[in-house]
């Protein structure tokens, strides 16, 4: 029988029938993402401890969780013992972690098997994949295009049908846009709901572990082995996790949602604007009500945004420096001359603009220009976010202003062009919330995506509207024909 | 030309915390290369640091003593830079709210008390270090003493000589390890300092161009390395030329301060808030449970010796100066009841022994159950104050016991009146001319007397017993 496809809830179903054990499981998910290697979606497998857990997980009986024995994959980004975790850095090509990262390990406590690390943007930063070291991914819709990014490698891997659902991280919508170019789920939580422990910074006030699955249910699922407080971050939120599964079937018909006036949709393109209104018609029918809300300041978004993460990425990457791990330069000088060619070679070209622009940023004259700054305005957009939560339980916007694009479409003369992809999803992390895209329909045969945002540390009101919706609607199951990549 | 110096120091003080600052590992000092160690400190891809709440504490307590604002709620910044033996590529420190800000401490010059403004005291963390002549071509890396906690108390630049920076610096050792903040070893760096030092016109109110000394470690090396820094600058300056703002190094093999790096290629720190770490607030319980349980001061201790230990002032202030002696004292008193003769003691023998050894007390081989033993052993009389004398030397040199001692060498002391008696017998019989030249009147004789008895002794007759019964014989 095939796995192909299947959400957590299906697979499980599957589990505890015995039509299929653990270990065929586990091989099957191995032999699919042999078999779309084409993709690209992997950096890394884990052939040998991935079969060996599930052989150990089939006579484990005492594991309970709904994701015991299902093979999952994990965004290159997450530290993972014994497995090479490249961040899809050459400065980390052959970097192998002595531990697990907390997100991984919660979930790998809970039964579930690794079956290897994602491709992504060198160390997060991208929207279209194509700043890996170790090359493009395919969006498995359509060969050639971007899955998006920056987790585009675990985007597509899920999209394909190859794991049920894969670990994300999201700093500006590295979950979220690819799950919406590649039609499936992704949620960012609120900052701090997840563990960082073990997650490769990028941009430390902004980096978000998540979920990117099938279905909102999977995601919910996912969640509850995610999230929680953890000693060893924190900046982790001590609050109690809550069962994100108990309340997501509830009625929305109390809903009141948000469309953001600054946001302009009007000017965007004219298919974007008919899914977009399709799906308001459809919360409508189901109950939910809307109100234009006004954010005054989040147009400043993105300049905002392109000032605080390049500056705590051109700190955070500093330790990428040739002398303890990673790639050292041969026929070096000195101690300067090693740290020039080590992180020369080492680091692609949008790692070191993000780096010149964060240094820039922080530099003595600049820094109240450019680092403060942008510091006090992000505090604006988040007062701004908090005023219209007083008034509404969810905001709805696009996920992206476009669809997945062609390699080397976008950016490759102005940078700036491919940073307005995350428009729309930037904004929720500049303000801590959790946000989620879900597929709704597609345009020229490529999924658009829906994003809701919620007030902080309602997840579980976001999984409810997108549980509701995809009851609701069939874009979720969609699936690509991958003939393509045969 | 009249001159005049202005000096800032910044100290650096390794806290004695168990573990670092924000990570487990430990910060025991001369383990092997890279064992005290953990992911954090060694700045691995995705760890993050956690707070230790007791270098907090510590700090807070320097603090108090020194009356400043304690921040209750403090920030980290992150003090960007590049080198070998710095883990992350960042320092953690605190740059716009620090844990302590303001205060003073008093020193004395010269019989009179000056008073140096503190203008702030923050945490952060240390670096590793750099081997550079162990291995062939090749630079170490230590990082055992990476993330070790460090408090960096920054003075007003009112220090107006290398005797004052002493005399500063010794107030400081004084006061942290009173507080029990730090070993204060300044041999193992728990406590060193940088030294701004600028030299104006007498009378001037702007300050003249600084250079900073780093990491000095001694307080021998302070004076000397400003006293040269002094020189070195008011030479320039009469000659017309103008002091470079730079960072100097002193050599104490060569007695003098060289550059390391001038301003144009001092680094751009790119200080921000370290986001990895919430802001770190202190509550008002934690604030009153270090009140509740603060350390006695110098000054707080004199007071008690004098009450308690019927001490002078004087005594109970040399006492007090310095912990170790003070703990030792306080320590050996509970095992005696002489306690002026303790006193005497502890400021006489044992000082000058400490001195010329120039080592701490708890360096030595001296414990106050053996101090206190031969102050009991004098005291009762088993032994006379000389014998004391050399009996200390030997504990001193084996460690032994004054009880092992006064066996194994037979050097109890002979206070038997009949036997003393005999002896002063013998002595007088033999002795008749001086017997005779004695009751003529040439009572300095009395001595010679007392010398003779003492030597077929061999020192261990009780001394007032030979007085007494000498006399009375000498009368008739």
């Amino acid at each position: 029988m095939s796995i192909q496809f299947k959400s957590i809830v299906e697979l499980r179903a599957m589990l505890d029938k015995k039509s299929i054990s653990t270990p065929e499981l586990t091989q099957e998910s191995l032999r699919l993402a042999k078999k779309y290697k084409e993709l690209n979606c992997f950096v890394t497998m884990n052939e040998e401890m991935g079969p060996k857990k599930a052989s150990a997980i089939e006579l484990d009986k005492k594991t309970t969780s709904l994701i015991s024995g299902i093979p999952l994959a994990q965004k290159d980004l997450f530290s993972t013992e014994g497995l090479r975790t490249t961040c899809s850095s050459k400065i980390l090509e052959n970097f192998i972690p002595p531990y697990t990262a907390t997100a991984v390990e919660k979930l790998e406590d809970a039964g579930s098997i690794t079956i290897g690390k994602t491709n992504m943007d060198e160390f997060a930063m991208g929207s279209s994949n194509e700043t890996s070291y170790f090359g493009n991914v395919h969006n498995p819709w359509k060969k050639g295009y971007v899955p998006g990014g920056s987790s585009g490698g675990s985007a597509a891997a899920v999209a394909a049908g190859i794991v049920p659902a894969a670990t994300g991280t999201d700093t500006g919508g590295s979950i979220r846009q690819p799950a919406a170019h590649c039609g499936i789920t992704g949620l960012k939580p609120t900052y701090g709901r997840i563990s960082r422990w073990g997650m490769i910074a990028f941009a430390s006030s902004l980096d978000q572990a998540g979920p990117l699955a099938r279905t909102a249910e999977d995601c919910a699922i996912l969640l509850n082995e995610m999230a929680g407080h953890d000693l060893k971050d924190t900046t982790s939120l001590d609050v109690k996790v809550p069962d994100y599964r108990e309340n997501i079937e509830k009625p929305i018909n109390q809903l009141k949602i948000g469309i953001i006036k600054e946001f302009n949709l009007s000017e965007l393109d004219s298919e974007v604007q008919s899914r977009f209104q399709d799906s308001k018609d459809l919360y409508e029918k189901l109950g939910a009500e809307f109100v234009e809300v006004s954010l005054p300041n989040i147009s400043a978004s993105v300049p905002t945004y392109y000032s605080i993460a390049p500056a705590e990425c051109s700190s955070n990457l500093s330790r990428f420096d040739g002398v303890r791990f990673g790639h050292r330069a041969e026929n070096t000088e000195d101690l300067n001359d090693l740290y020039i060619k080590s992180r020369s070679e080492g680091f692609g070209d949008e790692v070191k603009r993000r780096i010149l622009i964060g240094t820039y940023a922080l530099s003595a004259g600049y820094y109240d220009a450019y680092y403060k700054k942008a510091q006090q305005v992000r505090r604006l957009i988040k007062n701004d976010f908090d005023n219209v939560f007083e008034t509404v339980d969810l905001l709805m916007t696009p996920t992206s202003p476009n669809t997945a694009f062609a390699f080397g479409s976008k950016g490759a003369q102005n940078p700036v062009e491919l940073y307005l992809e995350d428009l729309f999803t930037i904004s929720s992390n500049l303000a801590g919330l959790p946000a989620i895209s879900i597929p709704h329909g597609q345009i020229n045969s490529l999924p658009v995506g829906l994003q809701l945002i919620g007030n902080f540390l309602r997840e579980d009101q976001l999984l409810n509207a997108a549980h509701v919706f995809q009851e609701n609607s069939d874009f979720h199951l969609m699936q690509p024909t991958m003939e393509n990549f045969l | 030309m009249i001159w005049e110096t202005v000096i800032g120091l910044e100290t650096h003080v390794q806290l004695s915390t168990k573990t670092k600052l924000f990570s487990r590992a430990s910060t025991a000092f001369g383990e092997s290369p890279n064992t005290n160690v953990n992911l954090i400190d060694c700045g691995l891809p995705g760890v993050l640091p956690s707070v230790n709440k007791e270098a907090f504490y510590k700090a807070i307590r320097f603090g108090m003593a020194v009356e400043a604002q304690i921040n209750q709620t403090s920030i980290f910044d992150r003090k960007n830079y590049f080198y070998a033996d710095l883990p992350k590529g960042y320092q953690i420190t605190q740059m716009d709210l620090p844990i302590v800000l303001g205060g003073s401490i008093e020193i004395a010059i010269d019989n009179s008390v000056k008073t140096i403004n503190i203008t702030r005291a923050h945490l952060e963390e240390d670096a590793g270090k750099s081997i550079h002549d162990q291995f062939d071509g090749y630079s170490a890396i230590d990082l055992n003493r990476a993330g070790t906690p460090l408090l960096e108390i920054v003075s007003e630049p009112e220090i107006s000589n290398a005797k004052e920076a002493v005399a500063y610096m010794k107030v400081m050792h004084q006061l942290v390890t009173y507080l029990d903040v730090s070993d204060g070893n300044m041999a193992q760096g728990s406590l060193r300092c940088d030294a701004n030092v600028s030299i104006r016109k007498k009378g001037d109110s702007e300050l003249g161009t600084r250079t900073e000394i780093k990491n000095i470690n001694s307080f021998k090396f302070i004076e000397k390395a400003i006293n040269y820094e002094i020189k070195r600058q008011i030479k320039i300056l009469e000659n017309g030329k103008k002091v470079v703002q730079e960072t100097r190094l002193y050599d104490s093999a060569k007695d003098e301060t060289r550059p390391m790096r001038s301003k144009e290629f001092a680094n751009d720190y790119r200080y921000f808030p370290e986001p990895d770490l919430l802001p770190v607030v202190i509550s008002d319980q934690e604030m009153q449970d270090i009140k509740d349980n603060f350390p006695e001061l110098p000054k707080d201790k004199e007071a008690r010796y004098e009450k308690d230990f019927k001490l002078s002032s004087y005594d109970s202030k040399i006492l007090a100066s310095s912990k170790s002696m003070a703990d030792f004292f306080e320590d050996a008193a509970k095992k005696t009841k002489n306690f002026s003769l303790l006193s005497n003691w502890m400021i006489g023998e044992i000082s000058a022994f400490l001195n010329k050894e120039a080592i701490e007390i708890n360096e030595s081989q001296l414990i106050p159950n053996n101090i206190a033993m031969l102050i009991n052993r004098i005291d009762d009389q088993t032994i006379s104050g000389k014998i004391g004398k050399s009996i200390f030397e030997e504990m001193c040199s084996t460690g032994e016991s004054p009880d092992q001692i006064i066996e194994s060498q037979g050097l109890r002391q002979l206070s038997d009146d009949g036997e003393i008696e005999k002896l002063i017998d013998a002595v007088i019989e033999d002795h008749s001319k001086q017997v005779a030249a004695y009751l003529d009147g040439k009572e300095k004789l009395f001595g010679f007397f007392v010398g003779q008895v003492m030597k077929l002794t061999e020192g261990k007759a009780n001394p007032e017993t030979v007085n007494k019964i000498l006399k009375e014989k000498l009368k008739k």
